[in-house]
């Protein structure tokens, strides 16, 4: 029982990091139909934030709270540079910009070697997250419960954005048809900058999460875009629903073959379960109907 | 016909006669045979300097530990052309780099001997760097000094091993666990070659002295995942942990250790790919009181030990520390020396000549080390580690005497099945 | 996906001010590289010379050996080439087809030493604790078997593989995703099985080729030959396939999956026959590379690899005819040149010519290179906007 209800956790634990890491992808994919395989180097540039903010504050603690929003500000900060400068040019080949943010993650990534060192740095967790806490009699780590909340804050919040304010139904009129919206006045152009920023923003979000369970390195961000880009797939182009359903169904597939066989062979079979799945339903879990996306 | 059709009908054409002409067909005695003669070497030993290829990997995943491998051969060769040089001529080091893939490796080592000509090659780190270089130096019977601890089961004559076999680190490791009582022992490892052949020497082991392996698991390589596996661990009864995880998984292994309420008093860990420059990443507070094993450490009190530390900081910065690997690839220029020294001359038969004969020996930072001619390893002294609060590591044992290399275990009854004997 | 809009490409989704803009045409300048039967006879018979009289008279051992592991990086761009450049499926995972063909090979190689030896299975399997011969390699001992294993076993996968996505009409992003993921899970998996595949130290230390000694020079010379024979073959069959019926649905499908359809033609099937084509020449790639350079490891096959194969591909005009090829084999001549005096500056390169050129020059040099033009227009072919 108490080993069900920790893998339990760590598969929802797994889910909620899959999630972080993969929304902010969800929604400039969901809009643009751009492929950012530079949002892996975006959570790593917000990993790297919370490292310099905790180098500047010191106490691990505040500076993991202030890390949270500063970090968003960087992978904002980061997106709006790539999609000014190269991706705005190229919304009418997005299997083109898949291979020029490539190319954008590898400098990144060869910078942060650069300037951060090849060595992965350490992040110290706030007393606090250190350890474990106990929930229905079992012990799960502290700070994947945090993660767990931030999650599910940062999801919430932006559908109450995509829901309720103007950039969210400029957005969502964007996705829908992007001419019809130029043609009621929507300027398509900020927009899309806007949600950039903000998908991007997100990426940072998520490398300060990370820095709690893992290593902080420069190949930080090329272990979980492959896994990030699963989610958006399965979920569902452009639906943070979608995505939600996904992550955490990803998330417990993953932990529970992991149980039965080993991580290598459940790594597999949770993909080929994905590829199953698209045959049943190409568009994901949930499916927009656009006119601007095939 | 029509020209594209007799052209594609053509070329294959090509390819069939060319086939037919002839070169040699393979014989495995004939080339045993062969091997003992020198294919036509380039060296130049005519000048005032010798070329030695240093092949380390600068870019890529692995740079981060070749890196300070390379400072140290640096650092070697410097003191060695500062004394003297190697029978009278200043060695010329020549810099390539792996990039962290075998295929990399072996094109490299295969420029080094064949374009630039060197006497010999220092570098390599993982296996796989080793096995795609090893049929290079075969064919071009030349020599490569490899630095880093492995997981043993071969002997190529054109190898020198300075880094530890597994006699020298995991069976020492296992003998003093077993030692402080621990009896049920759960492995866990990054899915590559050493893992899974240090794991099948424990599982032998374990078989033979009464202990039992309650688990064993492997995650790939980089990964950052280990909920169910410390979810199993702690399922399981184990009194200690067994660790083969490579590089930055350790990150996520030893948070998600703690974040559990784990720690080196309730269910102690024994790692063997930790050493002092890997400690600062990890993070400090998440090791602190657990025990690796290795030959050497920063610590280690000695003369020869102090003046490689000093030295080191003073070329490379204070904040540098030493490590294993690193002492070793020091190590393996000065026995190339004595070797080279010893023959009287840089040809490869004449030092492996020498090596046969025994005796090369050298007063390394971590003690007395000597090339065993018949496998070309060398003896070393294996030291168990605690790592203390500054995240360098105290020895809180070592073997009364170096050990020698046994690297197909031959000498371990019990060890049958690891080896094919 | 939905199918009841296939907007009109650059109109509905370019980005306003500079309204309908056309697309440098990708194939522009590339006529040469495309055209006709004098043209072909022309590139492929410079190309003979080169490889199979200038490069073996010329080049030393090393250097030889050198240019064969970029000839065979080469056919696997000329499938990309094909299923990329003109069939707009961006296929990320080739290293799949690379390594299932190498490995196939390098099975067969290291059985047929064993076997000379006198040895019943491999050492490596030795000291994995095995003692009989798994089934999945006694398939491969004999060399007709093996050979046809490299040409039947990728191209069915690929086959089965396309099928499957392509007639449920997986396309675009999602087609390059799964491609992607599928590299990252071959990997995974061929590591995972120590016992059969010798895990991430991959094999290596073949000395014989169907009992050819590969140590002898000779032997290498002319292993040579037989990959630059078998690229040029290649480029003389895709050539052919260029101009046939298929060639044209092949850039109908990419254009207008949906007007192909209507006319009664399944663009499942010819993407899928694509693939293969794709496939089966990584897989040859592979299977040369084995011998030539003397290991496989996973660290050629994985997600990474996969991806450089595409750079050169793009670089030498995707949808061209010659550009795969010569810009594959530039992109790993300077890869060796830079990246052995400027380790970290060559990453930064390839970044920068993966921006650069797919961002700027997405028909490749060829599109610049109009001095070798002869015939414009006719053949050219407008940008991939399918959408």
């Amino acid at each position: 029982m108490e080993i069900l209800i920790s893998q339990l956790f760590a598969g929802l634990s797994l889910g909620s990091v899959l999630l972080l890491a993969a929304v902010g992808l969800s929604l400039t994919f969901g809009q643009m139909g751009v492929i950012n395989m530079a949002h892996g180097e975006f959570i790593m540039a917000g990993a790297y934030t919370a490292f310099t903010v905790q180098q500047i504050l010191g106490s691990a603690g505040w500076s993991l709270l202030a890390s949270i929003p500063v970090a968003f500000l960087v992978g904002g900060a980061l997106g709006l540079i790539l999609e000014i400068a190269l991706l705005r040019h190229m919304y009418h080949r997005p299997l083109d910009t898949l291979l020029v943010t490539f190319g954008v993650s590898l400098i990144l990534q060869q910078l942060a070697r650069d300037i951060f060192g090849a060595p992965s740095v350490d992040v110290r967790l706030p007393e606090l997250l250190s350890g474990p806490v106990t929930i229905m009699g079992t012990p799960v780590p502290a700070a994947r419960v945090f993660i767990l909340v931030l999650t599910v804050l940062v999801v919430a919040g932006l559908s109450l954005v995509m829901n309720k304010s103007s950039l969210g139904r400029r957005t969502r009129a964007v996705v829908q048809s992007r001419d019809l919206a130029e043609a009621s006045g929507i300027s398509s152009r900020r927009t899309d900058a806007l949600t950039f920023f903000v998908g991007s923003g997100l990426a940072g979000v998520a490398g300060v999460a990370i820095t709690l369970i893992g290593s902080t390195s420069p190949t930080l961000g090329t272990t979980y875009i492959v896994d990030a880009f699963l989610v958006v797939v399965a979920g569902g182009i452009g639906q943070i629903r979608g995505a939600v359903i996904a992550a955490a169904g990803l998330g417990l597939l993953q932990v529970f073959f992991e149980f039965g066989t080993t991580a290598s062979i459940a790594k597999v079979i949770v993909l080929v379960i994905v590829v199953a799945f698209l045959q049943i339903r190409p568009q994901g879990i949930v499916a927009t109907r656009t006119r601007g996306l095939a | 016909m029509s020209p594209r059709a007799t052209l594609s009908a053509v070329l294959p054409l090509i390819a069939v006669l060319v086939l037919t002409g002839c070169g040699e067909r393979y014989d495995p005695e004939a080339e045993a045979a062969a091997q003992q003669i020198s294919p036509e070497s380039c060296v130049d030993t005519e000048g005032d300097t010798v070329k030695v290829g240093l092949l380390n990997s600068l870019s890529g995943t692995m740079a981060v530990s070749e890196t300070t491998v390379n400072r140290s051969l640096n650092m070697a060769i410097d003191e060695i052309n500062a004394d003297g040089g190697v029978l009278g001529k200043q060695i010329e080091p020549v810099t390539e780099d792996g990039a962290s893939e075998p295929t990399i490796f072996a094109e490299r080592a295969s420029k080094l001997i064949r374009q630039d000509c060197v006497a010999a090659t220092f570098g390599g780190w993982t296996s796989a760097s080793r096995k795609a270089m090893l049929p290079v130096f075969e064919a071009q019977n030349s020599l490569l000094f490899y630095p880093v601890q492995y997981e043993g089961l071969e002997a190529s004559p054109n190898i020198f091993y300075t880094g530890a076999t597994t006699n020298q680190q995991i069976i020492p490791a296992l003998d003093w666990m077993r030692e402080q009582g621990h009896k049920k022992i759960f492995l866990v490892g990054s899915d590559y070659v050493f893992p899974r052949t240090a794991n099948r020497i424990i599982n032998a082991y374990a078989e033979a002295h009464d202990m039992e392996v309650v688990g064993e698991e492997y995650v790939p390589l980089g990964s950052t995942e280990f909920s169910t596996i410390v979810n199993k661990a702690m399922a399981s009864d184990a009194d200690a942990v067994f660790n083969t995880l490579n590089g930055d998984s350790n990150v996520a292994f030893f948070r998600q250790y703690n974040a559990v309420g784990l720690d080196a008093q309730s269910l102690p860990v024994m790692s063997v790919s930790i050493a002092e420059e890997e400690v600062p990443g990890i993070g400090v507070d998440n090791l602190e009181g657990q025990y690796v094993a290795w030959d050497y450490y920063q610590t280690v009190d000695s003369p020869d030990n102090q003046e490689f530390v000093t030295n080191f900081k003073d070329r490379y910065g204070q904040d540098q520390v030493t490590s294993d690997p690193m002492e070793a690839a020091y190590t393996s220029v000065y026995l190339w020396k004595d070797m080279v020294e010893e023959a009287g001359s840089f040809d490869v038969a004449a030092v492996q000549e020498a090596a046969d004969t025994g005796g090369s020996e050298f007063d390394a930072p971590e003690g007395q080390v000597s090339v065993d001619g018949e496998n070309q390893h060398i003896s070393k002294t294996p030291r168990i580690g605690r790592i203390r609060e500054d995240g360098l590591i105290d020895t809180v044992w070592q073997a009364p005497e170096p050990v020698a290399p046994d690297p197909f275990l031959d000498t371990y009854s019990w060890a049958g099945s690891i080896n094919g004997a | 996906m939905s199918a009841a809009a296939p907007s009109t490409p650059s109109t509905s989704t370019t980005p306003t001010p500079a309204g309908t803009r056309t697309l440098p045409a990708v194939t522009e300048g590339a006529g040469v590289w495309t055209t006709g039967p004098r043209g072909a006879l022309l590139g492929l018979g410079v190309g003979a010379i080169l490889l199979l009289v200038v490069a073996p008279m010329t080049l030393s051992g090393f250097g030889l050996d050198l240019l064969g592991r970029y000839l065979c990086m080469a056919m696997v761009a000329v499938g990309i080439g094909l299923v990329w450049g003109r069939g707009g499926m961006l296929a990320m995972g080739q290293g799949v087809y690379f390594g299932l063909g190498a490995y196939i090979m390098a099975m067969h190689m290291t059985l047929a030493d064993t076997t000379l030896e006198g040895e019943s299975i491999p050492t490596f399997m030795r000291q994995n604790g095995v003692d009989r011969l798994p089934e999945l390699w006694g398939i491969v001992q004999h060399p007709v078997v093996a050979v046809a294993a490299v040409v039947l076993v990728p191209t069915g996968v690929a086959g089965l593989l396309g099928w499957a996505i392509f007639s449920r009409r997986v396309k675009g992003a999602y087609f390059a995703i799964l491609s992607q993921a599928l590299a990252a899970a071959f990997a995974v998996l061929i590591i995972g099985q120590p016992v059969l595949t010798n895990g991430s130290n991959g094999l290596s230390n073949f000395h014989s080729l169907f009992g050819w000694d590969l140590s002898d020079s000779t032997n290498r010379t002319i292993l040579f030959l037989v990959v630059a024979a078998v690229l040029l073959t290649m480029l003389a069959v895709t050539w052919q396939l260029y101009r046939s019926r298929f060639g044209e649905l092949l850039v109908a499908v990419r254009d207008q999956e949906e007007r192909v359809r209507f006319l009664g033609y399944d663009p499942a099937l010819v993407k899928t026959v694509a693939y293969m084509i794709a496939a089966l020449f990584a897989a040859i790639g592979g299977a040369l590379f084995v011998p030539v350079v003397g290991i496989i490891s996973p660290a050629d096959i994985g997600v990474v690899p996969s991806i450089a194969f595409l750079i050169g591909v793009a670089i030498g005009g995707r949808a061209t005819w010659l550009g795969p090829v010569l810009g594959s084999i530039a992109v790993s001549f300077a890869g060796t040149q830079l990246a052995s005096v400027f380790p970290s500056f060559w990453v930064y390169f390839q970044g920068l010519l993966f921006i650069l050129v797919i961002g700027f020059l997405p028909g490749g040099l060829a599109s610049v290179t109009g001095f070798l033009r002869r015939r414009k227009t006719s053949e050219t072919i407008e940008m991939e906007v399918t959408r």
